[in-house]
């Protein structure tokens, strides 16, 4: 863990209004500057209402939440908060303002008041990030699925964040659109900024640098990829992902070394032998 | 059920058109001359001239003249009310008799000129919008509303309710399509029955999709929260507006053409009005 943490989750509780169980319940999560943290868990676990903590959407009835030392609660933060972490939404349908695609990109530079000049700029490398850049002129309603989820991707990458949320924003991808949504934020990532993933897939899970598991609005396992996919993914009725499975069985078979576990081109090279 | 696919209310047809480049505020300022102009339009032959400037603006737009009549078609029903109402019951000298109603020459002139100025109302605002995407729409009728803000109108909030509103238009369309046709594949049936079974039918409609826009708005809302979007707040543009030579040609020659058009119903078309009536 680095010493100056993006998020820092201290004892946080939240419930809804009207609601009988609290959807937070005592978290306490320290996320560095630059991780890849994949948070995962069962539907009511309390993921989302997390990420929306970490925005600056909701604030903790209980504990606290700084981002960037920020503490999210005051509300003179909120801006500076939601600048540096972006969020994205399961439904991109939700979250596009504009009929027009870099209309809809430029629409959070706009509202951080931005001179027109940056703001064109932003819009590029977003739209050039999440390979746009050819329907820019295009109608958003007339995008695919997978295209409206990287609009979204690309509307929140223009605010130029250092963290990233992303809420299951890929439940809507085919495999090749997932496929290339990843290679995005493993570049992003590489480029040094934050991501959260929230996720149900295991194979999106196993490329990140940290798992987090949440259950009845609690932190019940944090701990590296490796460790979570050596049996523990098993208590929380949690897939197999095939690059495990497969490691597994090339392990059985003495044809790749124990230890670490190897990358997948390294697998593959193992199964061709 | 085809009725979805074929409505374009609201839709922006993206383009690089002589129409498509001019400033917002230009064509929101065409729009209402030429509404004007309609409504100072009384005679058939006048109409003449306003679906050659429909061609005109095809062209210029070019958009195909077919797309923008057809922008016309959600108001169809309410032009025939308009024309059957003011063809029996404008008094005037009888052309034709049908039982106690009956048809006059001036009951002729008014409803076809009624309905067309009708139709060429929605056609010309279809036309601005198909040609203005909803954000330059928005922009424009701030900038053009701004002088109200000295009186605490909220004139961004009002542009930014218009760009949403515009902008979910397809959205709901598509939305209310995907629950027709659940319901139909549930065996709900839309088209027999008596006009009051017809409409009952459409309950199973509108209970989801009441309950669809309001979480959608709810989710909205969240998203534009989490993109720093803060109500009233001052704004950037990525495209500022700018009003060029261009803007204020295209103005000019329009409002020449309906002066023009003013006149001729005025004082060249009258006398076939008078000749017609003569008959």
């Amino acid at each position: 863990m680095e010493q100056n943490p993006i998020f820092s989750i201290r004892t946080a509780a939240f419930s809804y209004p009207g609601a009988e169980k609290p959807a937070l319940d005592g978290v306490n999560l320290e996320i560095g500057q630059g991780e890849w943290l994949a948070l995962v868990g069962a539907n009511g676990s309390g993921k989302s209402t997390l990420a929306k903590i970490c925005n600056a959407l909701l604030t903790p009835t209980q504990g606290a939440c700084f981002v960037m030392g920020l503490d999210s609660s005051v509300e003179s933060n909120i801006s500076s908060i939601r600048q540096s972490v972006a969020l994205v939404f399961q439904n991109p349908e939700d979250q596009i303002v504009a009929s027009i695609v870099e209309e809809d990109v430029a629409f959070g530079p706009e509202n951080l008041g931005i001179p027109s000049d940056e703001i064109k700029k932003r819009v590029d490398r977003a739209l050039s990030l999440t390979g746009l850049e050819s329907y820019r002129r295009r109608g958003s309603y007339s995008l695919s699925g997978g295209q409206k989820q990287r609009l979204a991707l690309a509307g929140a990458l223009a605010l130029e964040p250092k963290a990233l949320l992303l809420d299951e924003s890929t439940s809507m991808l085919d495999p090749e659109g997932r496929d290339s949504f990843l290679a995005c934020l493993g570049e992003l990532n590489n480029q040094g900024m934050t991501i959260v993933q929230i996720t149900h897939r295991m194979e999106e899970a196993v490329q990140a640098g940290r798992i987090v598991v949440m259950a009845s609005g609690r932190v019940v396992w944090d701990g590296l990829p490796t460790e979570f996919f050596d049996g523990e993914y098993l208590r929380w009725s949690f897939e197999e992902p095939p690059e495990i499975a497969l490691y597994r069985e090339l392990l059985t078979r003495s044809l790749v070394p124990p230890g670490t576990r190897p990358r997948v081109e390294e697998l593959l090279s193992a199964l061709c032998l | 059920m085809r009725f979805m696919s074929s409505l374009s209310i609201g839709q922006f047809i993206p383009g690089e058109s002589f129409i498509h480049r001019l400033d917002p505020r230009c064509k929101i300022i065409a729009t209402i001359i030429l509404m004007t102009g309609l409504f100072m339009a009384s005679g058939i032959p006048d109409f003449a001239l306003w679906i050659c400037l429909l061609v005109i603006f095809s062209t210029l737009s070019g958009i195909k003249l077919t797309t923008i009549l057809r922008s016309g078609r959600p108001v169809l029903f309410l032009v025939l009310i308009t024309v059957v109402l003011n063809l029996f019951w404008t008094p005037g000298s009888p052309l034709v008799r049908l039982g106690p109603l009956s048809v006059t020459r001036e009951g002729l002139i008014v409803a076809s000129s009624m309905g067309l100025r009708l139709l060429f109302l929605v056609i010309f605002a279809g036309i601005l919008m198909m040609t203005t995407s909803p954000m330059a729409f928005s922009d424009g009728l701030e900038r053009l509303m701004s002088p109200m803000a000295v009186l605490r109108f909220p004139t961004s909030e009002m542009a930014m309710m218009m760009t949403i509103a515009l902008r979910f238009i397809p959205t709901l369309f598509e939305e209310t399509d995907r629950i027709l046709k659940a319901q139909i594949s549930r065996g709900a049936d839309f088209e027999s029955g008596g006009l009051m079974r017809r409409a009952r039918s459409f309950i199973p409609i509108l209970v989801p999709l009441f309950v669809l826009v309001f979480q959608r708005a709810e989710n909205l809302a969240v998203a534009m929260e989490s993109r720093c979007y803060v109500p009233g707040a001052p704004r950037t543009r990525m495209n500022p507006l700018r009003w060029s030579g261009r803007d204020s040609s295209a103005l000019a020659c329009l409002s020449v053409f309906v002066l023009f058009a003013i006149f001729c119903d005025r004082y060249v078309f009258k006398i076939y009005l008078t000749w017609f009536a003569a008959q």
